[in-house]
């Protein structure tokens, strides 16, 4: 029974980790490669799961939701890097905080304005609703399904970073900005792709969690922050690390949430174990952050050199 | 000029005095509370204004400071200790040693990871709070009484707003004369060259601990004003969202502008409260500004008026 529950939880973990990742990875390449802090990315995750599970209700399917999700939150991302955020590069960044600041305040009024104040409901597909039998243990198959994306969506993002001509300029620009630009690489062009697919892995995220969370305003806040916590874990700019810091945060949030107030009921009271688990396991990630940078101030794979 | 401005100055500080007599021959009465909302996050944007433009250190977890007061006042009320001559003291004290701290790990690091360290810290403090059954979790902590200030009755509205009043005045004196003494100026060297600094012989770190402890201890002292004016220590007042505003207002006044925060604190609660009565949407339009804001004044509203610190 234990051993059943610590490998649901495990899946559990891993889902979370790779939905992360999915915010993270956008975060981290214009926060390494720009050096601009981007409070509104979790607007881009709202944006999406509003935008998909309105269009999945229209339709009534759930791929036409998706597909119209990650189009449509890479057209905003495009448009939002072309005309607004390009002019805040150059500037420090308490001015790039303001702005984006002002960019949640004003999606979250827009997506009000649109849809209203109540949450949208997004179903999982039909086929997907029931359980899988996995070794024994019975786990909900849509879980599986996002396992599976956001494992594709890794190994893709790793092998474009990695591998192609295009993950090169990035990486490229990740270390070494104004190198990379001598070298010709037109870095800018460069950098409103990468802020459109960025947006785009937002809107996946956001689509594929909306039935698991609710689609509310407000939702892209709560995120944001455990991605900023996932990127500066893993080290600013690196792919590499926000997968590692990914799937550390998944891994430990949900685990901690899961078996600490049953170990903590082996030292302490039920009471106070009932209590205190809950906090300890929202601190947990916190205290992983600190230690991290304590030890090593600028994550675990800087980017830079 | 100088005294043209101490004059300006001293003006403005007669009419913050007497506008609560004046709301009340209006029969406005609602807005004196307002106003001393007002002054209390002018105060605490101000503490957190010394410690981003005078010690240049982006700080992502005042909250902590500011909330952290709110709540410490009234926890060591529902403990017994009612007096504000012992608590506030108190509470500035237990928060400037839990700055000290904080501070002493979180200089470790620099730049964007310094932002996320505090943080981090910030969202600790806020889930073990809300974690303890004693400061009443996720409803907060609410107090049946104002904190007793003996001779001055602070259950009066008036009282508590002048009260707001003076140690707003008394926080700018006091953060004037540090950038003027030799601390000050040796704070601005290390804002502009920390390197050299250190190489003069500066114990910089310590120097900048110091300029953290201080905006942290100002900010409880905003914090046990604040829940006296509540009735109440929340936990949204611990929460990152409420550190981002206390930036959003610094920025938005001027970074390192004497008047920055006060100016940042009365523009941004003030536009919420005059939209509030005009649209449902007032977020729109505060974010809408607040672009422009960015764009077209780099250097805050402040540094449109002036352009010395």
């Amino acid at each position: 029974m234990m051993v059943q529950l610590i490998i649901e939880q495990l899946l559990n973990g891993l889902q979370f980790g790779l939905m992360l990742f999915l915010l993270a990875a956008g975060l981290t390449l214009v926060f390494g490669i720009m050096d601009m802090i981007n409070l509104s990315h979790g607007s881009l995750y709202m944006g999406g799961a509003y935008l998909g599970a309105a269009a999945t209700q229209a339709s009534g399917s759930f791929l036409v939701g998706l597909l119209t999700a990650l189009a449509g939150m890479a057209l905003i991302g495009l448009l939002l890097e072309a005309t607004l955020l390009r002019r805040l590069y150059q500037r420090d960044h308490l001015s790039q905080v303001l702005a984006t600041f002002a960019l949640i305040l004003i999606a979250n009024e827009l997506v009000r304005m649109i849809w209203g104040p109540q949450p949208l409901m997004l179903n999982a597909p039909e086929i997907l609703s029931g359980p899988v039998d996995l070794l024994g243990i019975s786990y909900p198959s849509y879980r599986l399904l996002i396992i599976a994306v956001g494992l594709a969506v890794a190994g893709l993002l790793y092998w474009l970073v990695g591998h192609t001509r295009a993950g090169m300029w990035v990486r490229a620009g990740a270390s070494n900005r104004e190198m990379a630009e001598a070298l010709g690489i037109d870095v800018r062009k460069l950098f409103t792709g990468i802020f459109a697919l960025g947006a785009a892995l937002c809107a996946l995220a956001g689509m594929l969690l909306g039935p698991l969370l609710a689609v509310q305003v407000g939702m892209g806040e709560n995120i944001l922050i455990l991605a900023f916590v996932v990127i500066v874990i893993g080290g600013i700019g690196s792919i590499r690390g926000a997968l590692v810091g990914s799937l550390l945060v998944g891994m430990v949030d949900t685990l901690g949430r899961a078996l600490l107030p049953s170990v903590l009921r082996i030292f302490a009271s039920p009471d106070i174990a009932a209590h205190v688990g809950p906090a300890l396991a929202s601190v947990l990630i916190y205290l992983l952050m600190a230690a991290v940078l304590f030890w090593r101030p600028t994550g675990l794979f800087p980017a830079r050199t | 000029m100088r005294t043209y401005r101490s004059l300006g100055e001293l003006s403005l500080l007669s009419l913050a005095i007497a506008l609560p007599w004046l709301l009340q021959a209006l029969g406005e009465d609602y807005y004196i509370g307002f106003a001393t909302r007002l002054l209390i996050y002018a105060l605490a944007a101000t503490s957190l204004n010394f410690v981003v433009g005078y010690g240049g250190m982006v700080a992502f977890g005042h909250a902590a400071f500011f909330g952290g007061g709110a709540y410490l006042v009234a926890l060591l009320m529902t403990g017994g200790l009612i007096s504000a001559w012992a608590s506030w003291p108190l509470t500035m004290f237990i928060v400037a040693l839990l700055a000290w701290a904080i501070g002493a790990i979180s200089l470790r690091t620099r730049g964007v990871y310094f932002i996320m360290i505090t943080l981090a810290f910030a969202q600790m403090i806020y889930y073990s709070v809300i974690s303890l059954k004693i400061a009443g979790g996720d409803d907060g902590l609410p107090i049946d009484q104002r904190s007793n200030l003996f001779p001055f009755d602070l259950a009066n509205d008036n009282v508590l707003y002048w009260l707001a009043l003076g140690l707003l005045a008394l926080s700018l004196l006091l953060l004037k004369r540090l950038s003027h003494s030799r601390y000050g100026h040796a704070l601005a060297g290390i804002r502009q060259n920390e390197t050299r600094m250190e190489a003069l012989g500066y114990p910089v770190q310590q120097l900048k601990l110091v300029c953290f402890v201080i905006g942290a201890a100002l900010a409880a002292l905003a914090g046990a004003l604040l829940v006296n004016q509540n009735g109440m220590a929340g936990p949204g007042q611990l929460y990152w969202t409420q550190s981002g505003m206390l930036l959003v207002m610094v920025i938005l006044g001027g970074v390192g502008q004497r008047y920055g925060g006060v100016l940042g604190a009365f523009v941004l609660l003030g536009l919420e409260e005059v939209l509030a009565q005009v649209t449902e949407h007032n977020h729109l339009y505060i974010g809408l500004i607040l672009l422009a804001v960015v764009l077209y004044a780099p250097r805050g509203l402040a540094g449109l008026f002036c352009k010395s610190r």
